[in-house]
């Protein structure tokens, strides 16, 4: 089976966010593999393990996104392609991905693609569905479990807490929620094998593609923080007075109840 | 501008979903005085549903039956709406951003070759000029998103933007539209119904959320009895989920969802950042924990240093009188 995975790196969920006239800060922040993402290449491998084949990861990005591609290979993926955008494109959006990677797909005829359900940055859960589109292939979102039976994806699909039984033929994109697996940790030999897999580097050129096919359709004009939140009030007292205050408090103050 | 906005309806168990109303009175945001267009589709009438738009403010509504729209796919459905977006031609789309919204509209936007603004929360107008305001990285950032080029192309979260008052003297035309929907790839095989109460944790007012400190799938249940006589949902922190107390489609957080509802209760919660992420922008915030230096408490509107197993009780009770629901 011809296998790919997509990536994108997004901050460490630990992180804190800081913006800086208008945009976020990201100097020095660590970057980590989405963590929906993780689930896919987990599954991906997990997959050519049962049936065969290669696991190819690849990612929109720029050149910092290697570091986070040999960890998906010290996971144990075959091979990466990283598609550095850093010169060409200064904002796309969705749109301007999902192109990208439609280009790129163009000579390849991919069994399984697998991505996250959504980057925690953006959150927009866009790009996987609209590459299935633009590929004329089916796609399913939300998966909780995959079993390949000859040439059909049988597969969980979380729909708000219930579970949807889909059948799908492939090729098939899926996108990955939590509950599919447990991804594992890249084990030191891994690591060590990872330096040595190969890590294709492309830019939209190579694609034959312009600027001007992946122009975004949409455009950030201001990024903002929050307003922080104060502390409220902890209560004191007896443990019952507490509570007969917190529901006159939430009656009354709050209007909520 | 005096445009066409296509309002894509969701139904859920006969019913229309009330982020169908919300997402009507976005485009009623977007241009004030632009034509709104509902559009429904199912494997019934639905007529029912689509007069309830036009209550919630639609001016006219487009039906689509067919049989294979039983059960969502995105197949099925791409096919009934795109023919609906051929013969209407309109300047933007509104729907919710649910399951179905998620999956459902980048095919669209795909096939349209249009952009699309993902989960957005709010809509500023400024003459000519639309805004709109979406949460970055769980809700810990907020983005001003604009549309460069071509449709205005929009998914609203949940509970967020105010429905218009429902006003059954409201006319509008209702047309129910042929399309031959075929060719499904994929099949639904069966649903399994795991989302017990019916109350969505995404559309939630109430939220009774619990953590680690509740220590078993047991120490849930008086968690699930204060949503019941809230009407809300449960959720749970990601630690909760790890250790089984909970299925993780309960799960609130930096990963899993995201909610804002008027009233979020933490429950034995600690507050890690990435469950703060998920929950913060919740209008008010309770925080019920032991202990008193838990980072939840300095997000909490309320807090109560104590025993959850004491207190959760106590607050049944409590708003059962309030409720006057019998003790």
């Amino acid at each position: 089976m011809d296998i790919y995975v997509l990536l994108k790196k997004t901050f460490d969920t630990e992180e804190k966010i800081v913006v800086s006239n208008g945009r976020i800060e990201d100097d020095g922040a660590e970057f980590i593999i989405n963590p929906y993402d993780e689930y896919a290449i987990e599954e991906a491998i997990n997959q050519r393990d049962e049936h065969g084949g290669e696991v190819t990861v690849v990612t929109v990005g720029d050149e910092e996104s290697e570091k986070q591609l040999r960890t998906a290979l010290a996971m144990g993926a075959d091979k990466a392609v990283l598609i550095d955008t850093e010169d060409d494109l200064e904002d796309g959006d969705q749109y301007s991905t999902a192109k990208i990677l439609e280009a790129f797909f163009e000579d390849k005829e991919p069994d399984l693609i697998l991505a996250g359900n959504v980057a925690i940055d953006e959150a927009s859960g866009q790009v996987g569905p609209r590459l299935a589109d633009r590929l004329g292939i089916s796609y399913v979102t939300t998966i909780t479990a995959l079993t390949i039976e000859e040439e059909t994806a049988k597969i969980d699909k979380d729909v708000e807490g219930d579970i949807e039984k889909v059948e799908v033929p492939l090729p098939v994109l899926v996108t990955c929620q939590q509950g599919l697996n447990e991804p594992r940790y890249p084990s030191l030999p891994g690591i060590m094998k990872a330096k040595k897999k190969p890590l294709e580097e492309l830019e939209i050129d190579d694609l034959d593609l312009d600027e001007d096919d992946v122009e975004a359709k949409t455009k950030t004009v201001e990024v903002f923080l929050p307003p922080e939140k104060e502390a409220g009030r902890v209560l004191e007292g007896e443990l019952d007075d507490q509570v007969k205050e917190l529901v006159s408090l939430l009656k009354d103050e709050a209007k909520v109840l | 501008m005096s445009d066409k906005l296509l309002v894509i309806g969701e139904i859920r168990d006969g019913v229309l979903r009330n982020v169908t109303f919300e997402a009507i009175a976005a485009a009623k945001k977007i241009d004030a005085d632009g034509e709104i267009v509902g559009v429904v589709c199912g494997d019934q009438e639905l007529e029912a549903q689509a007069q309830e738009m036009i209550y919630y403010g639609a001016d006219r509504v487009v039906t689509v039956a067919h049989e294979n729209l039983k059960t969502y796919t995105s197949e099925g459905y791409s096919q009934a709406i795109m023919a609906v977006i051929e013969d209407e031609s309109p300047s933007g789309i509104v729907m919710g951003h649910t399951a179905v919204g998620k999956d459902l509209t980048p095919k669209l936007a795909s096939k349209l070759d249009s952009g699309l603004i993902s989960d957005a929360t709010d809509i500023e107008v400024d003459g000519e000029d639309v805004t709109f305001i979406r949460p970055i990285y769980s809700g810990k950032a907020f983005e001003k998103k604009v549309i460069e080029d071509g449709l205005t192309f929009v998914t609203i979260r949940p509970n967020n933007i105010p429905a218009l008052d429902r006003d059954d003297s409201r006319n509008g035309e209702v047309e129910s539209k042929d399309v031959d929907v075929t060719d499904l790839r994929t099949v639904i095989k069966d649903v399994i119904r795991k989302a017990s109460d019916g109350v969505d944790l995404s559309e939630a007012n109430v939220i009774v959320a619990g953590g680690r400190g509740v220590k078993s799938a047991d120490g849930f249940k008086p968690l699930y009895e204060l949503a019941d006589v809230l009407g809300g949902a449960v959720g749970a922190s990601r630690g909760a989920c790890d250790a089984d107390y909970c299925d993780y489609s309960l799960q609130i957080g930096q990963t899993g969802k995201v909610v804002t509802p008027d009233l979020y209760f933490a429950v034995g919660i600690s507050g890690a950042i990435q469950h703060l992420a998920g929950m913060s922008n919740s209008k008010v915030i309770v925080a019920i924990n032991k202990d008193p230096e838990a980072n939840i408490f300095n997000v909490a509107d309320y807090g109560i240093v104590g025993d959850l197993f004491e207190v959760v009780p106590m607050l049944i009770e409590e708003v059962k009188k309030l409720k006057g629901i019998n003790v």
